[in-house]
């Protein structure tokens, strides 16, 4: 599953390589259905490496798009993939820059949640603060709640996520550590 | 103690599991359908991973003493995968075969659109074929997810008895205790649920329709925590019927729903329980030779 070693060096947003994946992608003015075709292909064939580094550059090349609906389309089905996986790498590399400003706010808070159960530092995740909402927080609720039954520690990264009154103290029991 | 396992997925684990499984009383699993770890991309690796759920892991646990069924599903991760979703009108044919016991595992794992209308499915297909399934709560937001898979589950129609909601803890058990559903718990070593987290459990609601099973896979998992369960229930003052109750009478009842359930020794092994005790352990020694003829068929496969 998710060694400590994985989970410690996995970080939000991931380091997106930029390489070949980016170079051979930005070429100006090749048309969204080359691109997009290029994306998945690269992604789908290649190792785990090689679909971190694509995620990473999703962002940039939808930018770079004239009529970026279907480059973008491609991309978010390629970032639901990757977060469906159980590899950290790949689910921070999936919650980057692409994800903060195009993924549905369904999608992207559970991989905000996911991330956490991974152990993984949502301090790489574009637009949290941004994009952090009451359903978020329900959410981060709910999760503390049964990690308080287990006798199980909140993460510092779960407590942050928690809707402010009860992070202002009216759990105390929640409130330890902070 | 007699151990009957009612959900772990054996395909990930060694013989030396089996072993081990069998050395401490387990006799019988089901293993439902799940996900790789690594996303299946299309229907013919579901199809292969089907047919070694009931037929070489079957055989494979035959060669220990232990009786294996499984429970056939698109897993619910997959059912937001096109590719794999195409899956679906193949398992009426699975659903027939002598060693499937139940649909499953299903349920929600992100509560998309796509998993709604695959949970669906699966409850019309569990209707059509008389068999009861097994239900995955999701990780995350688990108590939302539990009371949707609820709602789900009444709407379908189909009867609560047949129905085992698994994964469960302190917060969404009450939930599904007062449905009639099955209450299923994983014992794992360090998330989910514990040995004495799941006593206390036993104690504030009884053993009446609880399911302890070690959900094993190629996580870190533990497929003998359900042995372990058994001693700390023991130890909490529990007496040998009701530990029994939980650990083979539940799940023997619970997928014996389907009709077709064999949880007879197999040749050559024993029962597990009191049995041994009278019997002594003359056959059992006598067992311990079939992992090497196992061998033996494995290899010239
Ligand atoms: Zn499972």
């Amino acid at each position: 599953m998710i060694s400590m070693h994985e989970s410690t060096t996995a970080r939000a947003g991931g380091p997106g390589g930029r390489g070949g994946v980016a170079a051979s992608l930005a070429r100006a003015g090749a048309p969204a259905i080359v691109v997009a075709d290029e994306l998945e292909t690269r992604y789908r064939s290649g190792d785990t490496e090689e679909r971190i580094q694509v995620l990473g550059v999703l962002d940039r090349i939808v930018e770079e798009q004239a009529a970026p609906d279907l480059v973008r389309a491609v991309g978010i089905d390629l970032v639901r993939d990757a977060l469906r996986t159980n590899d950290p790498r790949l689910v921070a590399a999936a919650m980057g820059p692409f994800a903060g400003r195009h993924l549905g706010d369904h999608d992207w808070r559970h991989g905000v949640v996911k991330l956490v159960f991974m152990g993984v530092p949502l301090a790489g995740v574009a637009r949290l603060h941004e994009r952090a909402d009451d359903e978020l927080a329900r959410m981060a609720e709910d999760l503390a709640e049964e990690r308080e039954a287990a006798g199980r520690p909140i993460p510092d990264d779960l407590r942050a996520l928690l809707p402010a009154p009860a992070a202002a103290g009216s759990d105390a029991s929640l409130e330890k550590g902070r | 103690m007699r151990i009957f396992d009612p959900h772990i997925h054996m395909t990930s684990r060694t013989t030396d599991d089996y072993e081990a499984m069998y050395a401490a009383g387990v006799r019988a699993v089901v293993e439902p359908a799940f996900w790789l770890g690594q996303p299946r991309t299309g229907v013919s690796s579901y199809l292969d991973y089907f047919d070694a759920i009931t037929g070489w892991e079957r055989f494979r646990a035959s060669q220990f003493g232990i009786r294996h069924h499984a429970a056939i599903a698109l897993n619910p991760k997959e059912a937001n995968d096109p590719r794999c979703r195409e899956v679906l009108p193949e398992l009426g044919r699975y659903l027939r075969r002598e060693s499937v016991v139940a649909v499953g595992e299903t349920g929600y794992d992100s509560m998309t659109p796509e998993e709604d209308e695959v949970l669906e499915t699966h409850l019309d297909l569990a209707k059509r074929h008389g068999l009861p399934v097994v239900v995955h709560t999701p990780h995350r937001d688990k108590k939302h997810g539990t009371q949707r898979t609820l709602d789900v589950v009444a709407n379908s129609g189909i009867a609560p008895e047949l129905v085992v909601l698994d994964h469960l803890n302190e917060v969404t058990v009450d939930l599904v205790a007062e449905r009639g559903c099955w209450m299923g718990f994983s014992i794992y070593p360090d998330t989910k649920m514990d040995p004495q987290r799941m006593v206390a459990i036993l104690q504030r609601l009884g053993t009446e329709r609880m399911l302890v099973n070690s959900a094993a896979d190629w996580g870190r998992s533990d497929p003998l925590l359900t042995a372990e369960t058994g001693r700390a229930m023991l130890d909490a003052g529990f007496g040998a019927a009701q530990v029994d109750g939980v650990l083979w009478e539940n799940p023997v009842a619970f997928y014996g729903q389907s009709g077709r359930l064999d949880v007879t020794p197999l040749p050559g092994f024993e029962l597990g329980g009191d049995a041994e005790l009278f019997e002594g352990n003359s056959i059992l020694r006598g067992a311990a030779a079939m992992p090497a003829e196992a061998e033996a068929t494995a290899g010239a496969s």
